[in-house]
């Protein structure tokens, strides 16, 4: 493979690793909150509001039962309002943003209901504030299973981000489709693969690490 | 309380500390229930629940109190209407001479740091450390770090743990574990605490310890303690006095040794049963017939101090007979002996009857209650 093509494959990671990075930082920054809101605001619970619950409950399964592809075409108006653009790997952070947020959501809520519901009571009874049960028990609590929930929304973010090549968002999948399907260079595809392979490798098995190193639960038994 | 001065009462301004009046006639009451009932309203077909009514009791300031019934008496209800977690349907509960049940917010909070509380299942969080879990009530009322460090030291040793600063809870034991609980419930200074069924995961042994560190730690601290359970022996070892509770009404309640002593309602004698053991070993009850046989079979209860002592030899003496023990069991219950004995009488040679008689006579002339199981060959 010559230096060129080596090159844009190296360039095509790094726009890849670069969408994914933003998507998921800001995928985070939304998901969790809507997270630990969805896990505690049913009747009873620590932030009850059963209607805004079913609500976001709802507008969170209607994003995600959307196909990505038809989200990434549905929004581009409102990624030129907020990236001024509609074309490059910056654009496409936005509908990558949008797609992984509920999806970030869901998992941060299942993580936070595994927390035992016996530890709010606890902190509650000694005069924590929600906030303070949120912050100092359901957060810690539950961090294991935030990590790896992390974890698997970062490797279906990069799935994701080989399809925003069909909007000109660059990247990866970009890459192999232009150049390894539509040139008919099979070695092109199959090195976009591979690096794509290895990428994810790498995110689930950082993620297991640090999920394992935090959990403090299973040690010792 | 009188109806004319509840009128008035400033519990109702929401969310102001209130200074009760009339603590002043009833210093010595800690926690004080007033005209309680609580009622869960009926959900999602689930029909409604009156967990508590009529309960109109006060705890004594440095007292250790037990609270004994069976699960679905009320028990859970009682506790969380002491430390703020759900509020009464009706009437009021003073806690340290604040009226718990008026308090919202912030005001409620502040106030909670007053009441410790210990759990069945301890409730640690397994992502600390010991000396971790027993500062989080710290770091929740806002002390700084040093003030922690130097606290959560302090308690540590006082629960006989100083060595396992650092240890997470799966690498402890459950007596371990209910000794981080008791720290981190004493943390603020509370001046109550509330055990929620506090041994009933953990064996005899750890049981009695944690009762012990219980007595000295009401005896060093002066800390109120209720005890929640649905074991005798847990009373019996600790509180002075205990209320019975059974479906939502205190049915009995005085002085431990009294009210097991003389229990007057089912629910106590069945506590009382399980600590004087009213079920005969297996190897005498299947020898219990029904036909007389060489000895007519007697039940004597045995209550009160020093009771029973010397129960068998004068009955022997005073009757002439060959009284033969089968079976008995004695227990100590706040300096009164609580039991049962089982006497064999032996009958006459042409199977008669009479010395069985003078005994059940010789018997209710003393006043130990006892009545005639069977016979044995």
């Amino acid at each position: 493979m010559s230096p060129e093509l080596i090159n844009l494959i190296v360039q095509a990671t790094f726009e890849s690793l670069y969408m994914v990075g933003i998507a998921a930082l800001l995928g985070t920054a939304f998901g969790l909150p809507l997270g630990v809101f969805l896990a505690t605001s049913r009747k009873g619970e620590l932030f009850a509001a059963p209607t805004v619950n079913r609500v976001l409950g709802i507008v969170v399964n209607a994003t995600r039962s959307t196909p990505f592809i038809i989200l990434v075409v549905a929004i581009i108006p409102f990624t030129r309002l907020i990236a001024g653009t509609s074309i490059g790997s910056t654009a496409a952070i936005v509908p990558l943003v949008i797609a992984s947020t509920p999806f970030i959501a869901r998992l941060v809520e299942a993580a936070i209901r595994e927390v035992d519901g016996g530890l709010i009571e606890t902190a509650s009874s000694f005069g924590a504030s929600p906030i303070q049960i949120v912050l100092k028990v359901l957060i810690p609590e539950a961090l294991p299973g935030l990590l790896l929930a992390l974890t698997l929304a970062v490797v279906s973010l990069l799935g994701y981000s080989a399809m925003v090549g069909a909007v000109g968002g660059g990247g990866l999948g970009d890459l192999g489709i232009r150049y390894g399907y539509q040139r008919f260079m099979p070695e092109m595809m199959l090195a976009v693969v591979v690096v794509l392979i290895a990428l994810v490798q790498l995110v689930q098995s950082a993620g297991d690490y640090l999920a394992r190193r935090v959990n403090r639960r299973l040690r010792h038994r | 309380m009188k109806a004319a001065s509840m009128n008035a009462h400033p519990s109702l301004v929401i969310g102001q500390p209130v200074e009760i009046p009339d603590a002043a006639a009833e210093p010595e009451a800690m926690v004080r229930f007033e005209s309680i009932s609580k009622t869960y309203p009926a959900y999602r077909g689930k029909p409604g629940v009156d967990a508590l009514q009529g309960i109109d009791f006060a705890i004594a300031r440095g007292s250790i109190t037990g609270v004994i019934g069976r699960s679905g008496a009320g028990k859970s209800s009682l506790v969380r209407l002491i430390n703020g977690l759900e509020k009464p349907t009706t009437g009021r509960v003073v806690v340290d001479n604040k009226d718990i049940s008026a308090l919202t917010g912030r005001e409620l909070r502040l106030a909670q740091r007053s009441i410790g509380m210990i759990f069945q299942h301890f409730n640690l969080l397994s992502s600390r450390t010991a000396a971790d879990n027993i500062a989080l009530p710290l770091e929740i009322a806002g002390w700084s770090k040093a003030d922690i460090k130097a606290r959560v030291a302090e308690l540590l040793d006082l629960v006989g743990i100083a060595d396992k600063h650092d240890r997470y809870p799966s690498e402890l034991s459950g007596g371990q574990k209910q000794r981080v609980g008791i720290a981190r419930a004493l943390a603020t200074r509370p001046s109550v605490l509330l055990s929620d069924e506090a041994t009933s995961a953990l064996d005899p042994q750890t049981t009695r310890a944690i009762l012990d560190l219980l007595a000295n730690i009401n005896r060093e601290l002066g800390v109120t303690i209720v005890l929640i359970t649905h074991e005798m022996s847990v009373v019996r070892q600790l509180a002075k006095e205990v209320f019975v509770l059974d479906a939502g009404h205190v049915v009995e309640s005085g002085h431990v040794a009294d009210i097991f002593t003389h229990p007057k309602h089912p629910i106590t004698q069945s506590f009382l049963a399980e600590v004087t053991g009213d079920s005969l070993p297996v190897s005498l009850a299947s020898r219990i017939v029904q036909e007389p046989g060489s000895h007519a079979v007697i039940r004597v209860q045995v209550r009160g101090a020093g009771a029973g002592d010397t129960l068998i030899a004068r009955l022997a003496r005073e009757l002439g007979l060959d009284v033969s023990l089968l079976s008995a069991r004695i227990d100590e219950i706040g300096g009164q002996h609580v039991g049962s004995l089982v006497l064999g009488i032996p009958l006459g040679i042409s199977g008669g009857e009479g010395a069985t008689t003078r005994t059940l006579a010789w018997l209710s002339q003393y006043q130990f209650p006892a009545e005639r199981l069977g016979y044995v060959a």
